[in-house]
């Protein structure tokens, strides 16, 4: 039986991995692959705890929405970097500054 | 043995989730993103959550990674460029101020999990001396059925309804512009 600490230690070091990229990247694919991480991370935090709680599954149960959110966040996602990417010609977020036409 | 591959998965985990961060390349990035996912469903397997990470593996390698890779592919060739970085470098050089701000995070948190661990909640202190916690030998997928359909009942019907919402906004979203 491995202990709660070590899930959470490992949570936090893929959490910053994605901190990290959504800081550093110029990219927006890659900023949405950091996000992807960071809920990665709280998902594994919502399953380390959840084993404690049978009574209610909560954290099972906030697990799987949470890997539904992620889902509709990277659909959406992606097609916003598309319309972005017709409109702007680049991806950068750096050079996408209008928020009028 | 647990532990050792406990270790291993979180390794395999970590050291791929640097490497993704750190690579030019996006669709190399893309893929070596499939290992970390398929790690962390590996992870959850330890938690003892099995559905958990079947849906993992199902949904996000399944779904999510195939429809960036779709995007990836499917847009314009500019886009694929502009995604190649100029240097041919294969691992980018680190951007100092992001550094800084991820590793004072990472040291905050981890500070706060050494010194959380001797006071553990109360619920979970009780859970663990009642012995009511979930046992590898129990019928999760079972359980887990039943609590969605009683106790979880409206933020299930929320998130199915959310989920079809962002679907028809993606599609709406990702139209050409001379049909609008």
């Amino acid at each position: 039986m491995i202990s709660i600490t070590h899930f959470l230690i490992v949570s936090a070091c893929i959490f910053c991995c994605g901190l990290y990229a959504v800081l550093a990247k110029r990219n927006a694919i890659m900023i949405l692959i950091g996000i992807e991480l960071m809920i990665n991370a709280a998902i594994l935090n919502f399953v380390a705890f959840g084993r404690y709680d049978k009574s209610n599954y909560g954290g099972q149960i906030f697990a799987l929405f949470a890997i539904v959110l992620a889902a509709a966040a990277v659909a959406v996602g992606l097609a916003i970097i598309l319309a972005v990417y017709r409109h702007y010609k680049t991806i950068n977020p750096d050079n996408i500054t209008d928020l009028r036409d | 043995m647990e532990q050792i591959l406990f270790y291993a998965f979180a390794l395999l985990a970590i050291g791929s989730a640097l490497l993704v961060i750190n690579l030019k390349n996006t669709a190399r990035a893309l893929f070596l993103f499939f290992i970390t996912l398929f790690a962390m469903a590996g992870l959850f397997l330890f938690a003892l959550a099995d559905f958990v990470a079947i849906v993992q593996v199902m949904v996000y390698v399944g779904g999510v990674l195939i429809l960036m890779i779709f995007a990836f592919m499917l847009s314009n060739k500019e886009l694929l460029t502009d995604l190649q970085s100029i240097s041919s470098r294969f691992i980018a050089i680190p951007n100092w101020q992001s550094m800084l701000v991820t590793l004072g995070f990472l040291a905050v948190l981890i500070y706060s999990i050494v010194e959380w661990k001797d006071q553990t909640p109360d619920w979970i202190v009780n859970n663990i001396n009642t012995n009511n916690i979930i046992a590898a030998t129990d019928n999760n997928i079972e359980q887990l059925g039943i609590k969605f359909m009683t106790q979880y009942i409206l933020p299930f019907e929320i998130i199915s309804i959310f989920l079809l919402m962002a679907l028809i906004g993606a599609a709406h979203l990702s139209r050409k512009e001379e049909n609008r």
